[in-house]
């Protein structure tokens, strides 16, 4: 077995046994039913759910993944007094962390619907698209945690970066692309907004799942000038590119700090 | 490294004689921003021997060892254990066993999980050693969550983890921190144990009376560079005081610049 998957194998069982994540899945799961069973169930519920997951999913990533990191730091430097590389190592801590959170989610948000017998056909495809975009903002989350605990050797620095990085993509982004619209509303800023969305993780799950939904109420400008570009299958595709792209390029530059940094 | 040093080294043969594994710096420098941590360190730590690295606050001590260690990368210098150069491979590793100040493991696992953790990561050879897990009566923890464990009960665990795979070069960074003064004395014997075996051991303390107790020789560190290196007997007659703590002292005003 190679060494990452042995550290994986006993990241897992850390991480799985917390409280912490044991309470986000357990959270999930009451919410989820309670959306499902006062919703009626069907597109609603995955709308409202929608929502809060954007919110929720993002900002349990990275104050848990930066608090379990920087928690883990001594335990971090005895494995690098091991003979072991670091890029293994770097691997086994990130998948450990990420896959628990995953496993929370999926089970916190699908059971509910299942148990509920309300997941129709019409259902399949965006609630699918719910537990994959949740699943990547998992992953995306965790990384650019795992990229913030290897760039601040302080933890409240870190903490900071963390809790600023959530409000600037879960609430300040809208905000300042309506200011935008509202500021140039009349030049061609269409595309380079649909760009600007992109760009930030949580708009791109948003933009998918809507256009999903087929829900144009609330497709927003750059999901409306998506659904015109792209269509609908071109738009759920650039939304998981966004959300890899989102994970691979934080964790390769925490992966190059991993393995350059002084502990 | 050899397949037979590997296997030694992972005390997967046990019964070949230890050889020695000296511990050579050479010319070592690190800065951190504008702060030169170490200026031209040089130092030999000897097999069968125990060695005291000393120096006040923001010496170099910690830097030095985790160079040493391969947690921090030096910006000029060489380093050898054994016949291995320190930053071109990780194997060497195989050869240290290290105690860290303040221990830190994984919370939710338990202290025989953190143990067949390193056991599985370093591959097969390495055995619990029963009598210092007896002797720390560390028996009744080993399947309770380390996050429960008192802070004396994780170091125990530290020190069970520095031996476990009967190294050659022990590291121990304030090992008797936080234990108990049967504790300390069990771990006290065992590091002397491990150097008449021929480890090769480095020991930071800021307890001088216990490197006084412990060690064979002396490396003071002053400034990020080594001003005295040479064994305890050496140190207190070239300083005119019997007692460690006094001639460390006196060898640190000397070098004070004078006003």
């Amino acid at each position: 077995m190679s060494t990452m998957r042995k550290i994986l194998r006993y990241e897992l069982r850390d991480v799985g046994r917390s409280r912490a994540v044991l309470l986000y899945g357990v959270l999930l799961l009451a919410m989820t039913h309670a959306v499902v069973y006062f919703g009626g169930g069907g597109a609603r519920a995955v709308l409202s759910l929608l929502n809060v997951i954007l919110i929720v999913v993002p900002m349990v990533s990275l104050v848990f993944g930066t608090v379990y990191l920087y928690g883990a730091r001594e335990f971090i430097e005895l494995l690098l007094t091991q003979p072991l590389g670091r890029r293994p190592i770097f691997a086994g801590l990130w998948c450990g962390l990420t896959l628990p959170l995953i496993v929370a989610f999926v089970l916190g948000v699908s059971l509910p619907f299942l148990w509920s017998g309300s997941l129709g056909r019409d259902l399949v495809l965006p609630l699918a698209l719910l537990l994959v975009s949740g699943a990547l903002l998992t992953a995306a989350f965790t990384a650019i945690a795992t990229w913030i605990a290897t760039r601040f050797d302080d933890r409240a620095s870190g903490m900071g970066a963390a809790l600023a990085v959530w409000f600037l993509v879960a609430i300040a982004w809208d905000g300042m692309i309506l200011l935008v619209v509202a500021t140039l509303g009349n030049l061609p800023l269409q595309l380079p907004l649909l760009g600007v969305a992109m760009a930030n993780p949580v708009d791109a799950a948003r933009i998918g799942l809507v256009l999903a939904l087929d829900a144009p109420a609330l497709m927003g400008y750059t999901g409306a000038v998506m659904q015109r570009a792209v269509g609908l299958w071109g738009g759920l595709g650039l939304t998981i590119l966004a959300l890899l792209l989102w994970t691979v390029l934080p964790l390769m530059l925490a992966r190059r700090r991993f393995e350059g940094k002084d502990f | 490294m050899t397949a037979l040093a590997h296997a030694v080294s992972r005390g997967a043969l046990a019964l070949v004689p230890a050889q020695g594994t000296p511990v050579r710096v050479h010319h070592l420098a690190k800065t951190f921003g504008r702060l030169a941590v170490l200026q031209g360190v040089n130092a030999t730590f000897q097999p069968g021997r125990i060695t005291a690295l000393i120096g006040p606050n923001a010496a170099g001590k910690s830097t030095l060892l985790k160079c040493i260690l391969g947690l921090v990368r030096p910006d000029a210098g060489l380093m050898h254990v054994g016949d291995d150069t320190v930053g071109t491979g990780a194997d060497y590793r195989y050869t240290i066993g290290y105690m860290p100040q303040a221990p830190s493991f994984p919370g939710h696992l338990s202290a025989r999980e953190v143990t067949r953790m390193l056991i599985d990561l370093r591959g097969d050879g390495a055995t619990l050693d029963d009598e210092l897990l007896s002797s720390f009566e560390l028996g009744a923890s080993f399947d309770k969550p380390v996050r429960t464990l008192s802070g004396g009960t994780r170091q125990k665990l530290n020190a069970a983890l520095a031996f476990l795979f009967r190294p050659r070069v022990l590291i121990l960074d304030e090992p008797t921190a936080g234990l108990d003064p049967i504790a300390a004395g069990i771990l006290k014997e065992k590091v002397r144990a491990a150097r008449d075996e021929g480890a090769t051991i480095i020991v930071t303390s800021h307890v001088i009376a216990e490197l006084e107790e412990l060690a064979d020789d002396v490396v003071l560190l002053l400034d990020g560079a080594v001003r005295y290196e040479g064994t305890l007997a050496r140190i207190a007659a070239e300083a005119g005081e019997p007692r460690l703590e006094r001639a460390i002292a006196s060898l640190m005003l000397a070098e004070r610049p004078r006003p």
